[in-house]
């Protein structure tokens, strides 16, 4: 077991160090000439002494390999270098942006926990089609919409319309609402198609009729013999959700006007400032990496019938057509043999 | 079937998932498809409407007579009447024109980044699937980190070092979705390639390249097809974010995107301006969605 736990991390630091290098080569590498980016498209009246001198300054006159080394041992001092906007240290700009993110992500992850939970237990548990139809056809929707244009709508009615949330800014708990409420919609959406479609197999299960013959309300099978095992596949996709929000903060935080690290993208992107956006690249693969290195540890301790072997894990199919479902088959995870090849 | 599953998740409720060789299409000519359309509305509703997207982007003539760039501003800033569908924007514009016009950027951006992305991702899956071994691996690993790497952010990184516009915006887009497809090529041509009539192929004298196109693609090609499907939704959303963002079309190009992103400053007076253009977004995205799904039970019932 410390084996393989220790295995894993070293897989997700593997991650994290390659996540930084395509985005150094990215960054430095493909374009002709950085120091041009990082003045802008603007800069037309720039001597060449002068690009010259910005050229040593960020060490682009060094060879490609030389420049790397080089951010790679700053990197391991946690030195990701300075913002070409405002001149300050990324690992301080990133830092202040992180609380407010975390405010509206968390809050937006629990409304969809709860929202897009509660829809598909209550889609499954209901005998009315036409509701169940209606409850089920409600995530393709949400995730159809476009971010900016659900934030625009909500911004409409309730800071327009009805006067109840803040339409901008980042001041007491009243502004969260409205950017958690649009960074939960395509999570939950997520949520609810993933976790719907793994409750009507769980139903189906044999110890679903051993439940109800022994008693069992219909709530009681629904929400403590099913939901507790239908809701471990739902794990396995921490890591899309996690990129989902991080991705829907760029667009959130720049439609609310808030502070935080989507502001802090965008801002970068806007201004081509280089190191912030590598810096961004490097802490949104970290919190994925960690994101799934947790669920992957934690996933055995949740359904005992995950088996480890090495780095190799491996679902006991209970019966034939059981659900193949292999947690956390994500990046740096192990190797999955193909499976359904003919032999 | 892991890495399909756990790819195609969170997109509208397909599982692109184990398949097996399917022959193609049993049923097949125009009115067949007519049928089916008739049995099953809201595809029909979709496919109409995607039609009439396609034709926005080809013949934009066609559906409206205002220019999208003509000024009127004796009649700005006007909801939406019998005069101008949409109702016009701060200058006077007309909307409905503007949305119209519009369709060929956001459509041209969404068309260019499946094509970049399918290729891009065939070519990588097959060539790992096919060659196996340390190629196979190397190849896998580096889509494993691409991943890591959340989509929007991947193509914001591009964009940062190409520069704003249309095209732009496409590759970065198209170059963010190649991981995902990749690796479902590869799994697809993984499965194939075991299969006994590959082998026999191969058996018979047919040259490597020869198996690949003849017996290896066209058999691996299904659940990427779909996923492509899928794709134009997620294209469609990807190229209005980052348009929506200001990196896209500059203005005054109309594009759905940026519109919403213009009508933003006026949305306390003018609803109109951000809610028209969003919502056609939602609905064609909708509408591909749509679409792909019935496109992934059409080829599970062949098979």
């Amino acid at each position: 077991m410390t084996r393989y736990v220790l295995a894993r991390i070293g897989q997700a630091v593997l991650v994290l160090w390659a996540a930084w290098t395509i985005s150094f080569f990215v960054l430095y590498v493909l374009p002709s000439d950085p120091a041009r980016i990082m003045l802008g498209p603007d800069a037309t009246d720039v001597t060449a002494a002068q690009l010259d001198a910005l050229r040593h300054r960020y060490g682009l006159d060094q060879p490609v390999l030389v420049q790397y080394v080089q951010h790679l041992g700053s990197l391991l001092t946690g030195d990701l270098g300075r913002s070409i906007g405002v001149g300050r240290p990324v690992t301080q700009v990133i830092g202040e942006a992180v609380g407010p993110t975390v405010q509206i992500a968390v809050a937006g992850l629990l409304l969809a926990v709860v929202f897009g939970g509660g829809l598909a237990v209550l889609a499954t548990w209901t005998r009315n089609r036409a509701l169940g139809q209606f409850l089920l056809s409600l995530p393709p929707i949400g995730v159809a919409v476009p971010g900016f244009w659900f934030a625009l709508l909500l911004v409409q009615w309730f800071s327009f319309g009805l006067h109840v949330f803040p339409a901008f800014g980042g001041e007491g708990p009243a502004s969260v609402v409205l950017p958690a409420i649009t960074l939960a919609l395509p999570t939950g959406a997520t949520i609810a198609q993933l976790l719907s479609k793994s409750l009507v197999q769980t139903l189906r299960e044999p110890y679903v009729d051993t439940a109800y013959a022994k008693g069992a309300g219909r709530w009681r099978v629904q929400l403590r013999h099913a939901l507790r095992n239908a809701a471990l596949p739902a794990l396995t996709v921490t890591g899309l959700i996690v990129g989902q929000l991080f991705s829907g903060t760029v667009v959130t935080e720049t439609v609310f006007s808030r502070p935080g690290l989507g502001r802090v993208t965008a801002t970068a992107v806007q201004g081509q400032d280089i190191p912030v956006v590598q810096g961004i690249v490097l802490v949104a693969a970290a919190v994925f990496v960690v994101a799934n290195l947790v669920v992957d540890l934690v996933y055995p301790l949740l359904d005992p019938r995950v088996v480890l072997a090495g780095s190799r894990r491996r679902l006991r199919e209970q019966d034939g057509a059981g659900t193949g479902t292999t947690p956390g088959a994500t990046a740096g995870s192990a190797t999955t043999a193909p499976q359904g090849a003919p032999a | 079937m892991t890495d399909t599953t756990q790819l195609a998740l969170g997109r509208p409720g397909v599982l692109v998932a184990d398949g097996v060789p399917g022959s193609p299409g049993v049923r097949s000519g125009a009115t067949a498809a007519l049928r089916t359309l008739a049995a099953r509305p809201t595809l029909t509703v979709a496919a109409v409407w995607l039609a009439l997207v396609v034709l926005a982007a080809v013949l934009p003539g066609v559906l409206t007579h205002h220019d999208p760039l003509a000024a009127d501003p004796a009649a700005k800033l006007t909801a939406p009447d019998a005069a101008h569908w949409f109702g016009t924007d701060q200058l006077g514009r007309d909307l409905y024109s503007r949305v119209v016009h519009g369709t060929a950027l956001t459509l041209q951006a969404a068309v260019l980044a499946i094509v970049i992305g399918l290729v891009g991702g065939s070519v990588v899956g097959l060539v790992a699937g096919f060659v196996g071994g340390v190629v196979d691996t190397v190849l896998m690993r580096l889509a494993d980190v691409l991943l890591a790497i959340p989509s929007l952010l991947l193509s914001l990184t591009i964009v940062t070092v190409l520069g704003f516009g249309t095209v732009n915006v496409a590759v970065a887009v198209g170059v963010a979705s190649i991981a995902t497809i990749a690796r479902i090529m590869r799994s697809e041509v993984v499965r194939v390639r075991t299969a006994a009539y590959v082998e026999a192929a191969s058996a018979n004298g047919n040259r490597w390249w020869r198996v690949l196109a003849v017996h290896v693609l066209p058999n691996a090609a299904g659940p990427v097809v779909v996923l492509a499907a899928l794709e134009f939704g997620t294209a469609i959303l990807a190229v209005s974010n980052l348009s929506f963002l200001g990196y896209g079309a500059q203005p005054p190009a109309p594009e759905w995107g940026s519109l919403v992103s213009t009508g933003r400053d006026f949305i306390a007076t003018s609803w109109w301006l951000t809610t028209i253009p969003g919502l056609v977004i939602a609905v064609t995205v909708l509408a591909g969605n749509r679409i792909a799904r019935a496109l992934d039970t059409e080829r599970r019932a062949v098979r």
